[in-house]
């Protein structure tokens, strides 16, 4: 009985692991097909280089929105990097056990709250604090805010890679930092965060990659005006929330020019993700 | 082993029990018949209404009612994958081919500004120069010195095509630069937060956390757009592929009949205008 069990076990596995490969190729496959269309009628350079967006007289251009995602995910990695690798450091060099028992847990908790309670608590206090001291052209629905909101949402990402690369730093390091006189935090600058760099940015860039895939936090905060980003305190739209924001009502061309948005974020997403494979990948090489 | 067993048994009897329960449901569901309504989220909460008051009068026919914008319904429609579409804005004439259309009701379209603001009325030409961002600031308009947010929907949405058919006419766009929230609620919900910001939403849904300017020197209250004074007004219709029949005909004769348009007035909305 059991090792027929056993038997079974790794076919089962095994389509099981298919299944998820073929969801990812049919979900490719059919945002290439819908998008690629529209893409090709409008011409690929005028689709990711124009800025003038109006679905419905037929200009299609998602400049704009590609600038806006750019924007947030760098105004967010200005605010979540240093907040997040100063955590990883202190929890994994500086904290005591209870200290990290504590705080870790409670880290990772920021992530299993939804995106729209991050964006609901952003509307209700960040957006109007912006608005109040900073001023600016989105009145408070901007790029600053939406950095702000995404910046702590991601900052589990960030936390949990980073502490993981620190700890996979061979013990031996420090002590010999340590053995030839540095201080704790001269080892720390100079032999554990140049060790554990790679691993460390492998989560910066996956955190990038979750916050351009981020929607519904940043429709609330961002006020979602198609232009171009001049000022941290401008309103942009990011190509997640153009794809949210208008498939709702769209048919026909825009409906395929939203696909095709999908197609660029598909790819820029894809960019990021092979880049954490492979800074992850040569950080393995080099222990070796 | 035992255990296993009974488990089975017990596992093979609740599974045959609720495929029969859902046979069941299925059996009965095919005799009652069913109106199929798609169409405009501004339409809506009111086809939710009239589709409840007529189920209580009609018992064998169940109206369902989803909202998925008024394109989505005038596509759905033509393509008969519902009975009825709803739109909260005029069809364009390549929309027109093979339906019918029927005004249901009418609903003003209020422009709100914060409670605060000193704006009590603006003309439809100044409501215009401030979507196309040709008037930047309040102090122009004889408010405070600040830059005004305005606040638009989405490209596709029936209101912003009604706004934009009403209030923008021809060779006017909304500037691409106003902030674009995706609903009556959420635009409600921006200028009730900003001071400066103006908005406008279907007229049943505005509240106390914002208030409704004059338009024209016209308030937008029910005597005011029953005379026709109030200028921003749109049509909420409901569309049928060639001609009603049957039961969806009779929905629509309850819609436009006494008790239809009492549950619709109720709620704000205006009888349509007898041609």
């Amino acid at each position: 009985m059991s090792l027929t069990k056993d038997r079974l076990v790794s076919p089962v596995l095994l389509a099981i692991a298919c299944f998820s490969i073929a969801a990812l190729f049919v979900i490719g496959l059919f945002i290439f097909v819908e998008g690629l269309p529209i893409m090709m009628k409008v011409g690929v350079w005028k689709f990711i280089g124009s800025t003038d967006w109006s679905p419905l007289e037929g200009k299609f251009g998602i400049l704009a929105m590609i600038a806006g995602s750019l924007a947030v995910a760098a105004g967010t990695l200005v605010v979540a990097v240093p907040f997040g690798v100063g955590c990883a450091i202190y929890l994994s060099e500086f904290a005591s056990k209870r200290a990290v028992t504590l705080i870790k847990p409670a880290v990772e908790l920021l992530f299993a709250i939804p995106s729209v309670v991050y964006g609901f608590v952003g509307v209700l206090f960040i957006v109007p604090f912006v608005r109040e001291y900073l001023g600016g052209a989105g009145h408070g629905f901007c790029i600053l805010t939406a950095s702000f909101v995404l910046g702590i949402r991601v900052l589990p990402v960030i936390v949990g890679i980073s502490v993981d690369a620190l700890q996979a730093v061979p013990k031996v390091y420090r002590d010999g930092s340590l053995a030839l006189g540095a201080t704790k935090w001269q080892t720390t600058t100079m032999v554990t965060l140049k060790a554990a760099r790679s691993g460390i940015l492998a989560g910066v860039i996956l955190g990038m990659a979750n916050v351009i895939g981020e929607t519904m936090a940043v429709i609330m905060v961002i006020g979602n005006a198609v232009v171009m980003p001049n000022s941290p305190l401008d309103s942009v739209r990011t190509l997640t929330s153009n794809i949210a924001l208008e498939m709702g009502y769209a048919e026909g061309a825009h409906r395929q020019a939203l696909f095709a948005t999908g197609v660029v974020l598909f790819i820029i997403t894809m960019i990021l993700n092979t880049l954490t494979r492979y800074v992850t990948r040569s950080r393995v090489r080099k222990k070796k | 082993m035992k255990i296993r067993v009974y488990q089975a048994l017990l596992t093979f009897a609740c599974v045959s029990l609720a495929i029969g329960i859902g046979g069941g449901c299925k059996r009965t569901g095919q005799q009652e018949e069913r109106i199929r309504i798609v169409g405009s989220t501004s339409v809506f909460p009111f086809a939710e209404m009239l589709a409840e008051a007529y189920e209580e009068t009609n018992p064998g026919v169940e109206v369902d009612v989803q909202a998925g914008g008024s394109t989505v319904g005038i596509v759905s429609v033509r393509d008969g994958i519902c009975d009825i579409g709803t739109s909260s804005r005029e069809l364009r004439d390549a929309e027109k081919h093979g339906v019918t259309i029927i005004e249901i009701a009418r609903d003003g379209i209020a422009v709100i500004v914060h409670p605060s603001n000193k704006i009590d009325s603006l003309t439809k030409a100044q409501i215009r120069d401030i979507y196309a961002k040709k008037i930047t600031n309040w102090k122009e308009l004889g408010g405070d010195d600040a830059s005004i947010a305005f606040v638009t929907r989405e490209e596709g949405s029936g209101t912003r095509g009604a706004f934009d058919e009403i209030v923008m006419g021809e060779g006017t766009r909304i500037s691409p630069s106003g902030l674009v929230q995706d609903s009556n609620g959420s635009i409600r919900e921006a200028v009730a937060t900003s001071p400066h910001a103006i908005g406008y939403i279907s007229l049943a849904l505005v509240n106390e956390k914002v208030r409704a300017i004059k338009v024209d020197g016209a308030a937008p209250t029910h005597e005011n757009l029953a005379e026709g004074k109030y200028p921003v007004v749109r049509p909420f219709l409901f569309i049928v592929k060639g001609q009603a029949k049957g039961q969806v005909k009779e929905f629509i004769d309850f819609v436009l009949g006494p008790k239809g348009q009492e549950v619709l007035n109720k709620e704000g909305l205006l009888s349509p205008i007898v041609k």
